[in-house]
């Protein structure tokens, strides 16, 4: 139950372009571990200005 | 055996479908529709998406997606199959679907609903999914450097022109449904007009105090709004408040043009991104309860299957059913725009080759179930209401006798009475002439949510939530649409003028912003002081140029096959092709040149041209003034369609001349990222 409701809240949030931060951090620790990883605010903010601030912006009719 | 289940639900299907197709008389079930719709697609699904994925595209599920190649947590992440068919559908379902079939029901439910059927199945599914698979091939391109990088430059900047016209129509037409609904309604204008601040709230919420709760902020929202709702209808029976909430429809373009220039400058997180969590899940919360109702009420269809205006004569749009119902019905069934979602963030967020179809097909098959939805909606109403509420003012006359005279003279009977009384029932001054389908289909929502939650009571509640619920998606299409539509203007400027397109710097930005919104506003204008309701002039060209922007992505599609030495099945796309360019162009043309001046502009320009000279104003004008802007409103929507009709013959040119190239090329030439493999667990 816990898992169809994790997976609910995360296709609730991809539906409005924010993707997983965990998923974020897995790749940061596996593939970049010298790096600092976005706090999640940062994370938050960056992903809103990608979804509507780039060239994504186009939504359909 | 494994096909056993498939071959009953064909059979079920074929069955449903005949019941829809030849029952005549008495009413039939809606459920039939219903039936036969989700029949026919899992057949599709199964038998037809899979036979593409295996031979046509040759999926590969060893090869790695760019999500995997290119992974970065960011835009390029493997994402679940499930949770990633969420994000597209949320991103293809608008308010296309919802409105086009709505307005195809004046030629019955019939024609429509055979249309979306067949058309998803063998033209748009096919073309979301190849384009998904065509851009997942690529890095997650674009639709127009995928149109750059396999048919050239040239063919790719006339992709990207093409592509703004249509984004400019789009948000013309959208805005003008949303005036429609809102016009001379306080209690609709209030509830939209509070999402304003409402969404500036929730985004200082999510800014500051706690960020990134989406749900959290989006909880408070959907409260707000429905205390907006509420609170609406006291503020609309107010004296004082009523009148300042109640505008005309020029005044509410023009406060639309202003909304579009401010709210596409402000930051994102302001405006845009709050009050798209709001419209996105209210969206996806409507279809779901939608379907459930509509399942639970089992009503009958009171359209008939078949009405007299197949032959062209019907007040809501002008043409017979070919071509005029094709391009009517848009998204639904086929959907241009789709192609600039399946090449946006789906592809860079495919965790899986073997996901493309469900991803790709399936979510292009569940809208045209939206569409399916929405056409029952349209059909349980009486058609007396149905067209009342559609037909332009000039047809109906000043009030509820003229109208129920008129339409009764159609062939509907209805009485003066009811149409007073549905007005009431829903909670508004008057149910007449209310164009554009968000109305019509808020009355349909409202009949049908208040049959399963409220009772008849509830009727105007629901009918306002409807109405928020569509203008509240429009808006954020319109707000996005500008700034998507400054993109690509700068872009396309770029090319003549490179500094035009640092998006960093201000002046550019504002100029193009400027563009976009004088563009959609120019157009909307023109349709909110149209005398015919504006409705009936700007839903052919969008629909016009959305099935030609979606023939130009499946000639692409062709062109790519056979780059890629698979000719032998290119008829996959060539097929949706010419049939989208047959109705597209034979459209296109007669809008041109029909000699009927309710079809042709410049059939329409010439006869109030003559009679200007004639010093005559002809109805529905009332001066000389009125009169000469309807011929120049004539000749820039004919112009508008010879563009149109250029771009998509010259992409045709530009498909032939890489096909002919591909054949004779004795290597594959498309330009796909090599294969890499899935690395081993």
């Amino acid at each position: 139950m816990t898992g169809f409701l994790a997976r609910l809240r995360e296709t609730a949030h991809l539906m409005v372009g924010l993707p997983s931060y965990a998923a974020y951090l897995r790749h940061m620790a596996e593939r970049h571990p010298e790096r600092t990883p976005m706090s999640e605010t940062d994370f938050f903010r960056d992903r809103q200005e990608a979804r509507y601030g780039g060239k994504n912006g186009g939504r359909c009719c | 055996m494994r096909h056993l289940p498939w071959i009953v639900f064909a059979l079920v299907g074929a069955f449903s479908l005949s019941v829809v197709a030849t029952e005549r008389g008495e009413p039939i079930n809606a459920l039939w529709i219903v039936t036969a719709a989700i029949c026919i697609f899992l057949v599709a699904y199964r038998y037809y998406a899979l036979y593409i994925a295996k031979h046509v595209m040759r999926l590969d599920p060893n090869r790695q997606t760019p999500a995997l190649r290119r992974a970065d947590g960011l835009d390029y992440v493997a994402t679940d199959k499930t949770v990633l068919f969420g994000h597209h559908f949320a991103a293809i379902a608008g308010a296309g679907p919802l409105v086009g079939p709505v307005l195809a029901a004046q030629m019955g439910y019939l024609p429509g609903t055979l249309w979306i059927l067949a058309g998803v199945v063998v033209a748009g599914a096919v073309q979301d999914f190849m384009v998904l698979f065509i851009s997942m091939r690529r890095d997650g391109r674009s639709l127009g450097e995928l149109v750059r990088m396999e048919m050239g430059a040239v063919a790719g900047t006339i992709a990207l022109f093409g592509t703004l016209m249509i984004m400019i129509i789009l948000l013309a037409v959208l805005a003008l449904i949303v005036v429609k609904a809102l016009a001379e309604s306080p209690w609709g204008m209030f509830t939209v007009a509070a999402t304003v601040p409402l969404a500036m709230a929730m985004g200082a919420y999510a800014r500051w105090i706690r960020p990134g709760k989406v749900g959290e902020v989006s909880l408070i929202g959907f409260v707000g709004l429905i205390l907006a709702i509420i609170y609406g209808q006291q503020i609309a029976a107010s004296p004082v408040w009523g009148p300042i909430f109640t505008f005309t429809p020029v005044q509410l373009c023009w406060l639309l043009i202003g909304y579009g220039a401010v709210a596409s400058v402000l930051p994102v997180w302001l405006l845009l991104a709050p009050r798209d969590y709001l419209s996105t899940f209210l969206k996806i919360g409507a279809i779901a309860a939608l379907a459930v109702c509509i399942v639970i009420m089992a009503p009958p269809l009171r359209m008939p299957a078949l009405t007299q205006f197949v032959d062209g004569s019907g007040p809501v749009w002008a043409g017979t059913l070919f071509p005029f119902l094709f391009i009517t019905i848009a998204c639904g069934a086929v959907s241009g725009f789709h192609s600039l979602i399946a090449s946006g963030t789906t592809p860079k967020l495919i965790a899986s080759e073997a996901h493309a179809p469900f991803i790709g097909y399936g979510a292009m098959l569940m809208e045209a179930f939206v569409a399916v939805m929405a056409l029952v909606g349209a059909s349980i109403l009486d058609p007396g209401i149905y067209f009342a509420m559609n037909s332009p003012a000039a047809v109906l006359g000043p009030d509820a006798a003229s109208a129920a005279a008129a339409v009764t003279n159609m062939g509907f009977p209805i009485t003066a009475d009811a149409l007073t009384q549905a007005a009431k029932d829903v909670g508004e001054a008057t149910i007449i002439s209310r164009t554009g389908g968000a109305p019509t289909l808020a009355v349909a929502m409202a009949e049908i949510f208040s049959h399963v939650i409220g009772g008849p009571g509830m009727k105007a509640f629901w009918y306002h939530f409807a109405i928020l619920f569509e203008a509240l998606f429009i808006l954020t299409a319109v707000d996005a649409g500008t700034r998507a539509g400054r993109f690509m203007l700068q872009d396309l400027i770029g090319l003549v003028a490179p500094s035009f397109r640092d998006t960093k710097t201000l002046v550019p930005g504002l100029i193009a912003t400027g563009l976009c919104v004088a563009g959609w506003g120019f157009f909307l204008y023109q349709g909110v002081t149209d005398p015919l309701g504006g409705v009936n002039t700007l839903w052919p060209v969008f629909g016009i140029s959305n099935q030609m922007l979606a023939a130009m992505a499946l000639m692409f599609c062709t062109a790519v096959l056979f780059r890629m030495k698979r000719e032998r099945y290119a008829w996959v796309t060539a097929i949706p092709t010419a049939w989208l360019l047959i109705c597209t162009v034979s459209a296109g043309s007669l809008k041109l040149f029909s000699p009927d001046p309710k079809i042709g502009f410049l059939a329409h320009a010439e006869k109030f041209s003559e009679a200007a000279a004639r010093g005559e104003v002809l109805a529905p004008a009332k001066s000389m003034a009125e009169m000469n802007r309807i011929i120049f409103n004539d000749r820039i929507d004919a112009a508008l369609c010879a563009l149109f009709l250029a771009v998509v013959l010259s992409l045709l040119f530009f498909a032939v001349k890489t096909c002919i190239a591909a054949r004779r090329s004795s290597e594959p030439t498309a330009r796909e990222i090599p294969a890499s493999a899935v690395p081993a667990e």
